[in-house]
């Protein structure tokens, strides 16, 4: 399969690149990993007249410390996130949501930015995000712009970034010490997730203080699922107390009814899925 | 009318210098202007790992890049493996072990698996498993494959293409038996 012609452009700067977005007019994309959008345009899905290609930007690589948050470079691979010391120490559910992401040589080439402003609402990197309440950065020609991850997914494949913008690095609070699973369901391997659960729970003096919960394909964005999360404080740490916490994950949620299952199935698995990833974030 | 562009890529240790459309996957231009047909298209849509080479050492499913993605990279394909005329040990290991029956899949699964090794040179048989995901066999040939990968993680294939009485690939095929596997 052969896309469309294209021009192309590798920017070596961020800087550089947004001047090639403001002069390629409206029918352009951007092209991080390429493992969404190459197929996608060799499907002729999308056919933009012109790509411009990120991955010459050696800026936009990278996991760094910045104080009680990591800086995560947009173009940093699915592969480093699974690999590297910084996340496993600080935010582990990021590694193990990214482990989950198609195949091996899929996560050398996707990119955590790009799955990102993808925003496929089977995709299994927007959840956890949004349950570590993360920050965008987003980089225009008139500066820098900050989106919270609450506000970043708007619907099916839609985010806040504007065009003419870049997401450059998402910025990712600190959980260290806390428990974390992701959970998916999918029917054979590399999969899209039917439902998947991001948990991170932290666990002090015999009970569940905290948790944070995202769920992925359970609506047109991932959800935060508030009313288990405000169940689960002060819950003892049991598996009687977290099923009946867990039970509340299909609240407020709105998912499709396809092939894989229809939206009262997918309500269900939330719930399972979410007391599953719960008793092992919990270390039960 | 989209432009060309002019791309340097380094395939299995000789520089190239060409034209290409920024179109143009990387499998098409390995195959189709440098004659590298020993890399496969198979199911073409990013699933079956059929084209999988080394991109600077790491595997990649060369039906989802384009060649102007290369510019300046080293690609390793199946054909830049053997040594002096010796096949490396993975492939000495799919040989020995009867790891393939029509072969379609076998270039892909052995970059994906080198890969896999110089990751991690020591996996378990599960991690094998995961680390072949991304490749598909319809010969269901994945039990030899998996083998074949264990014993040249082990060590336990010789220069000369047999593999050692210790390694752990079953006997179910003459080739194996006269190799004197138990």
């Amino acid at each position: 399969m052969i896309p469309s012609a294209f021009d192309y452009a590798a920017p070596a700067t961020v800087a550089e690149a947004l001047g090639v977005l403001a002069d390629a007019g409206d029918d352009v994309k951007l092209l991080a990993g390429g493992q969404s959008l190459i197929p996608v345009m060799k499907l002729r899905l999308a056919d933009p007249a012109m790509v411009v290609d990120l991955g010459r930007i050696g800026e936009l690589s990278g996991v760094r410390d910045d104080g009680d948050a990591l800086l995560i470079g947009a173009m940093t691979t699915h592969h480093e996130i699974v690999t590297d010391p910084l996340i496993a120490e600080h935010v582990p559910l990021l590694a193990m949501a990214a482990a989950t992401v198609a195949d091996p040589q899929v996560r050398h080439r996707g990119t955590f930015g790009g799955a990102l402003v993808h925003a496929d609402p089977a995709g299994d990197m927007p959840a956890p995000v949004l349950a570590a309440d993360a920050t965008f950065i987003l980089a225009g020609l008139d500066g820098e712009r900050r989106v919270a991850a609450a506000d970043f997914f708007q619907g099916y494949f839609t985010t806040a970034v504007d065009d003419g913008e870049i997401l450059t690095h998402i910025r990712v609070p600190k959980y260290t010490g806390w428990g974390a699973r992701y959970e998916k369901f999918t029917r054979v391997a590399q999969q899209w997730s039917i439902v998947a659960v991001a948990a991170m729970v932290r666990v002090e003096g015999g009970t569940i203080a905290e948790a944070r919960i995202g769920l992925t394909n359970m609506a047109s964005t991932p959800l935060r699922a508030t009313a288990v999360e405000q169940a689960l404080v002060g819950a003892p740490l049991t598996r009687e107390a977290i099923a009946t916490a867990s039970a509340h994950a299909g609240e407020g949620t709105d998912p499709a009814s396809d092939l894989n299952g229809d939206a009262a199935y997918r309500r269900h698995l939330a719930e399972v899925l979410t007391k599953r990833a719960v008793i092992v974030a919990a270390g039960l | 009318m989209a432009s060309s562009k002019t791309i340097t890529v380094e395939v299995d240790d000789v520089s190239y210098t060409d034209d290409v459309e920024p179109r143009l996957l990387l499998v098409q231009y390995l195959r189709e202007r440098l004659g590298k047909t020993g890399t496969l298209i198979g199911c073409d849509t990013t699933n079956c790992g059929a084209c999988t080479v080394h991109l600077d050492g790491v595997s990649v499913k060369s039906c989802t890049m384009f060649a102007v993605q290369a510019d300046g990279h080293s690609v390793t394909t199946i054909e830049g493996l053997a040594r002096d005329g010796k096949l490396a040990p993975l492939q000495q290991a799919f040989h020995q072990c009867h790891a393939l029956q029509c072969g379609f899949c076998t270039p892909g699964m052995i970059m994906q698996s080198a890969s896999l090794l110089t990751e991690n040179p020591h996996p378990t048989e599960q991690e094998i498993r995961d680390g072949l995901e991304g490749n598909l066999c319809r010969c269901t040939g994945y039990q030899n494959i998996v083998a074949a990968v264990q014993a040249a993680a082990d060590g336990t294939v010789s220069s000369d293409g047999t593999v050692s009485s210790d390694s752990t690939v079953s006997a179910d095929s003459d080739e194996t038996e006269t190799a004197g596997v138990a």
